[in-house]
């Protein structure tokens, strides 16, 4: 041990930095961690195209008399469910993070408080790309076909990214408030459930009875589903556009701080 | 300089029933290390959470180089750093990773923070494990990384948490090391231990800490000549002989005689070190058989008994979970 080298670097204690640059270093830990543990991918690689494959070919026939017709139909809905389950992991994972000793130096070091939230969230959006990319790749492989342009097929892309990034904030603040990492994925799945399967994601809604038809068109994830559907292959409406924005900039303005102020309450 | 580091008065940390720290008052002077020596659970990680700004107190008035650590916690983690008792590093990354995201979090440009990053490495002797995962660490390795990474920008004040605790003779020594030349560079460290000789090798002053209190404070040499020079432990074969054997030290010794906790153990507190062979010999010519023996400085425990009458009871650091039983070191 050479102690000439312990000697103390006080010029470079640092002014304050901006969130951004905080977060952004953060993001690129929880980016080398997902890089270390690729299972991470499993959910949003894997899972798409399981669905793709069952829902497709298992259902499609039965439901949109050709399984090519069907996969038109359902396929920009496949890529919100996928991405939209996929967010439950950043709270089941941030729970047993938090839990470790590595977020008390977090929580020691001049840094905004929210630094290690927003970073941890930044970073997922690699995930949820994934996903998405995933999921029109593989549907491109077996036949889907957008008809619009490649400017309104990214805009559909993005639309799933942002969506997802608000939502996570919701499974961010339940790993916050939950005790076990268990709850976080079982209340993140049932609240999940009727929030995909109960919109225009699967089947026309006007299939269904009045009731849940009340339901579907009230629910978030059916503007979600029809805007990109529309971007993806024509008739897009530009009310389903600005809910689906709407809904994401409401949840975030929500549940970000409410995560974070949680968190700081973890201390 | 020699202003004040660290001032509390009156500090109260509540959890349930039990209060971790019952009104502490402290003034640890800026440079060298200050000791806080005591058991587990006294209070010692509560009271250092709570001016690392990691918690909360429930009463009184805590400062860090005049700042108080409630009102004005960013000024104090701007200028503290701190080692917990657990590791503090990510797992998944590599030493040098750790160091880097650190340096880049708090201002490094990219370049300076693989300097500086590979600096500490080397200082701490890690730089042929730097890009080793650090669950592929040992304990002693570990905790080097843990303090390096307390130091990637230099604090004015650095909390050790219990440091060499669970690590091997020679991790030891490298740790005092790197306390010793932090300290040299002006760095000032409150240090929690169990171990005296640690406190006494390291602190110019210390405070001892039990169940929430301050039962003494000083330098290491005052708090040493309140307790005795030395001590002589002797572990018995049979423990029946202990009244015989603690009236024979009693004569040799003086009044300053415990039977220790093990029922086969006797201490005695010795101020003049020539007389320890004739005790022993005195012992073994009365046939009072010996397992084994051993002069040294004196324990905590001594320490304890000394001061306070009791010896240190183990209980859980109160300051690691809410859910522990609240049971404080009591006689």
């Amino acid at each position: 041990m050479s102690a000439a080298t312990l000697v103390p670097d006080r010029t470079t204690t640092p002014a304050p930095f901006p969130l951004v640059r905080h977060s952004a270093a953060l993001a690129g830990r929880a980016l080398k961690k997902m890089r270390r543990t690729p299972e991470q991918f499993f959910d949003v690689t894997l899972q798409p195209i399981i669905f793709i494959v069952v829902f497709v070919y298992l259902f499609g026939g039965a439901i949109a008399g050709s399984t090519h017709d069907y996969l038109q139909f359902v396929l920009p809905g496949l890529m919100a469910q996928t991405v939209l389950f996929s967010t439950i992991a950043i709270g089941v994972n941030l729970n047993t993070d938090i839990k470790e000793g590595v977020f008390d130096r977090f929580r020691s070091l001049p840094i905004p408080r929210s630094a290690p939230l927003v970073g941890a969230v930044a970073a997922e959006g690699v995930r949820y790309a994934t996903s998405i990319a995933v999921t029109l790749g593989f549907g491109y492989v077996i036949g889907y076909r957008a008809t619009t342009n490649v400017w309104s097929v990214l805009a559909g892309c993005a639309l799933v990214l942002l969506v997802a990034w608000a939502l996570c904030w919701i499974a961010v603040f339940l790993g916050m408030v939950l005790r076990e990492s268990g709850s976080v994925q079982g209340i993140g799945f049932i609240a999940l459930f009727p929030l995909t399967f109960g919109s225009s994601m699967f089947v026309d809604p006007e299939t269904m009875p009045g009731w849940l038809q009340a339901w579907v068109n009230i629910n978030p994830v059916t503007h979600l589903t029809d805007a990109v559907r529309g971007l993806f292959t024509g008739g897009a409406e530009s009310g389903d556009i600005l809910i689906t924005l709407g809904m994401a900039g409401a949840i975030t303005a929500v549940f970000a701080p409410l995560a974070v102020r949680a968190y700081r309450r973890k201390a | 300089m020699t202003g004040i580091a660290i001032e509390t008065h009156e500090l109260v940390k509540q959890f349930g029933d039990k209060r971790a720290v019952d009104g502490i008052d402290l003034v640890v002077p800026e440079g060298g290390v200050y000791g806080f020596l005591g058991p587990n659970g006294a209070g010692k990680t509560t009271t250092i959470q709570i001016l690392a700004t990691l918690m909360r107190p429930d009463g009184g008035t805590a400062s860090v180089f005049g700042h108080d650590v409630v009102r004005e916690a960013d000024e104090v983690r701007s200028m503290v750093s701190l080692t917990g008792q657990y590791s503090s590093v990510d797992e998944d990354l590599t030493g040098r990773e750790n160091l880097q995201l650190l340096g880049r979090v708090l201002g490094y440009s990219r370049a300076d923070a693989r300097t500086r990053c590979d600096d500490l490495l080397e200082a701490f002797g890690l730089t042929d494990a730097a890009t080793k995962q650090v669950k592929r660490y040992s304990g002693g390795m570990r905790r080097r990384l843990d303090i390096a990474a307390s130091i990637v920008v230099t604090p004015r004040l650095l909390f050790l948490d219990e440091p060499t605790t669970g690590l091997d003779p020679r991790s030891r020594k490298q740790v005092w090391d790197i306390v010793r030349a932090l300290t040299a560079r002006g760095t000032t460290v409150l240090l929690t231990t169990q171990y005296l000789d640690e406190a006494d090798q390291l602190a110019e002053r210390i405070a001892v800490i039990d169940t929430g209190r301050i039962i003494a404070e000083g330098t290491s040499s005052a708090l040493k000549s309140s307790v005795g020079s030395g001590a002589l432990h002797v572990h018995l074969i049979d423990p029946g002989d202990r009244p015989r054997a603690i009236d024979i030290l009693t004569r040799a010794f003086g009044d300053e005689v415990f039977p220790g906790s093990d029922p086969a153990d006797v201490t005695g507190r010795v101020d003049d070190r020539s007389k320890v062979p004739a005790a022993l010999a005195t012992l073994a010519a009365d046939g009072v058989e010996l397992a084994g023996f051993s002069y040294g400085q004196p324990t905590l425990d001594e320490v304890f008994l000394a001061l306070t009458g009791h010896t240190a009871e183990e209980t859980l650091e109160a300051g690691d979970s809410t859910q522990n039983d609240p049971e404080g070191a009591v006689a």
